[in-house]
């Protein structure tokens, strides 16, 4: 026991060395940039962390803005909106990506801290209801998805599907969309409406998750941004009433208004941006990187 | 200068030494700073509640407890007779080939990150176990004992073998001359003369399957659903510490919220010392008995 402790030792004790190394290289070169600091030809960083559903795009635009910019560094992180309010009311980023907009308890901290949070709309997206694509069920009411997700509908059979077991996938009570689905689609935007998720439903860690499990489980239904939807799991079209027309959710039926459930995207920055933080947004909102939300499965903003 | 050196050093290993002791109660005291704040913010009788979702300020944690004991109960139910069992083989079976052999493989499952296995699960276990045992989906607690099986393995098996070696062989002998089989000899006479090192082995395998976070966030569904069947072992469940690893990052400090999860943690606390103590009494009761042998 004794030389199997030792022996492990041996190979753990190397893992810290090897980090803090890294660590060290990785931050020598860098000069820490706050928010407010006037940057303009140097070498310039800008850290940028938040919503999972965001982050690809973030990163997309990024990468971008480093070729026609390469003075100007910018790192992308996940952790859903919640995580980027924290860390810009922390003072850890320098923008903060969110599917949902900032709530008024954390403003408050904001302010506690000395700034004022500025809001961005960067870009739209569509919440799509997912399923596997075994199943024969292929629209739905937003009532029916309410219901479902509610609990108080179980079996497929009840929405016109095989009689099948109903399995609810959601992301994390930390994830904007989590929240932005409860708010407009299980109280169907009725904010006096206090109903909630069914304790069953399965809060998984991430939107890869709710798609690796949704393709493989045809009890499953979930529900993820546009941009996450692989081909492999099907869309359900959505209808606010019965009468209605079934919407597939696509940029089209976004900015024509029709599919039920679209959303805007934000960006949040320490109070009125400067320098280079100001030029990375003007150059997000431009026509130029709005190209790049169609490509991810996005929609773009549209220009009225 | 000799002494001088001696001085140091001695006083050296003697910080360290106590740095653990020291570590451990700052971070005692640190928990109990934020963590018992939660007994006046939230009435007892809504903590000890079945409904977990802390975004509407229900802090219900029994379903968290209830999942955390159920997925652990049933890894070690798992792991048991395969630590236990491999344990045996290398120590009293296996020709010393195999033995060298198979050391180093469960030395090497020890050092798999649980995230890995977690993967592994995802991709593997649970489509397989939806499948095969025809469940709604396979992200389940049973799925859950199962990884944790697999981490806590290697554990038992280290400390039960360690404890079979340290039978004399004389007991091994005695028995094979009275005319036992080789079975015979260890499940009547090896095992049962290991036993409080087995146990010790045992209880350390659920300290690690409590505390593991990773692999059963991965595989469990995290609902916090109340279990009240026996079928709930085949539905999803949540952990004290998947809860704690997936919403701490988006609390407020100070908010009710963030004390409730230290409050887990100070549960979380309290449970593996209990089991780390029963650990430690049943291997303290070892060896007085050996000592009055000799």
């Amino acid at each position: 026991m004794a030389s199997v402790i030792i022996r492990m030792m041996r190979k753990v004790a190397f893992f810290p060395l090897i980090i803090s190394l890294l660590l060290l290289s990785s931050c020598a070169p860098q000069t820490p940039t706050t928010a407010n600091q006037q940057v303009k030809s140097t070498n310039a960083y800008i850290q940028n962390k938040g919503s999972d559903t965001l982050v690809n795009l973030a990163l997309a635009w990024a990468e971008q803005y480093q070729i026609l910019h390469p003075e100007i560094e910018i790192s992308v992180t996940g952790g859903g909106s919640g995580t980027g309010f924290t860390s810009l009311i922390n003072g850890t980023v320098d923008i903060a990506n969110a599917s949902r907009q900032i709530k008024p308890e954390e403003v408050q901290q904001a302010k506690a801290n000395g700034f004022e949070p500025v809001e961005f709309t960067v870009a739209n997206d569509a919440i799509a209801v997912i399923v596997n694509p075994g199943n024969p069920v292929s629209q739905l009411t937003l009532e029916q998805v309410s219901k479902i997700y509610q609990g108080q509908i179980n079996n497929w059979q009840e929405v016109g599907g095989e009689d099948r077991p109903i399995v609810r996938l959601s992301r994390e009570t930390n994830s904007g969309t989590h929240v932005y689905f409860l708010e407009t689609v299980i109280r169907l935007g009725d904010s006096n409406n206090k109903s909630f998720f069914s304790a069953d439903t399965l809060l998984l860690p991430s939107s890869e998750g709710i798609i690796a499990e949704v393709r493989d489980n045809p009890n499953a239904i979930g529900y993820d941004g546009l941009g996450y939807v692989t081909p492999e799991v099907k869309m359900i079209g959505l209808a606010k009433k019965v009468t209605d027309q079934y919407v597939l959710p696509s940029a089209a039926t976004v900015i024509d208004n029709s599919y039920p459930i679209s959303r805007s995207l934000y960006m949040y920055t320490h109070g009125q941006p400067s320098g280079a933080i100001k030029d990375y947004i003007d150059w997000i909102l431009s026509v130029e990187a709005q190209k790049l939300t169609i490509q991810l499965g996005f929609v773009p903003l549209v220009t009225k | 200068m000799k002494i001088k050196d001696e001085v140091i050093i001695t006083r050296g290993i003697k910080i360290a030494g106590f740095s653990s002791i020291i570590f451990l109660l700052l971070i005692f005291a640190f928990l109990m700073k934020e963590g018992t704040p939660a007994l006046t913010e939230v009435p007892l009788s809504e903590l000890f509640n079945t409904r977990w979702y802390p975004i509407e300020k229900y802090f219900g944690i029994l379903p968290l407890i209830s999942g955390s004991l159920m997925v652990t109960f049933f890894s070690i139910l798992i792991a048991l007779p395969f630590g236990v069992g491999t344990a045996v083989y290398i120590a009293e079976i296996a020709p010393q080939g195999i033995k060298q052999l198979l050391k180093p493989v469960i030395e090497i499952l020890a050092g798999i990150p649980s995230v890995v296995l977690g993967f592994i699960g995802i991709q593997v276990l649970v489509p397989f176990l939806r499948r095969f045992l025809d469940l709604p989906t396979g992200l389940t607690a049973f799925t859950g004992s199962i990884l944790l099986a697999l981490i806590s393995i290697p554990t038992i098996v280290s400390i039960a073998e360690d404890a079979l070696y340290a039978v004399p062989q004389s007991y091994r002998e005695a028995a094979i001359a009275l005319g036992a089989s080789k079975w015979e000899a260890i499940w009547g006479v090896t095992l049962p003369a290991a036993r409080t090192g087995v146990l010790t082995a045992v209880m350390l395998g659920i300290g690690r399957s409590l505390g593991e976070t990773m692999a059963v966030m991965m595989v469990t569904g995290n609902a916090p659903v109340m279990p009240n069947q026996w079928m709930s072992f085949f539905l999803p469940i949540r952990t004290m510490t998947a809860t704690i690893a997936s919403e701490m990052g988006e609390v407020a400090s100070g908010s009710t919220h963030y004390h409730v999860l230290f409050f887990i943690g100070i549960i979380l606390f309290v449970l593996s010392l209990i089991i780390n103590v029963t650990a430690s009494w049943v291997s303290f009761r070892k060896r007085t008995r050996e000592q009055l042998v000799s």
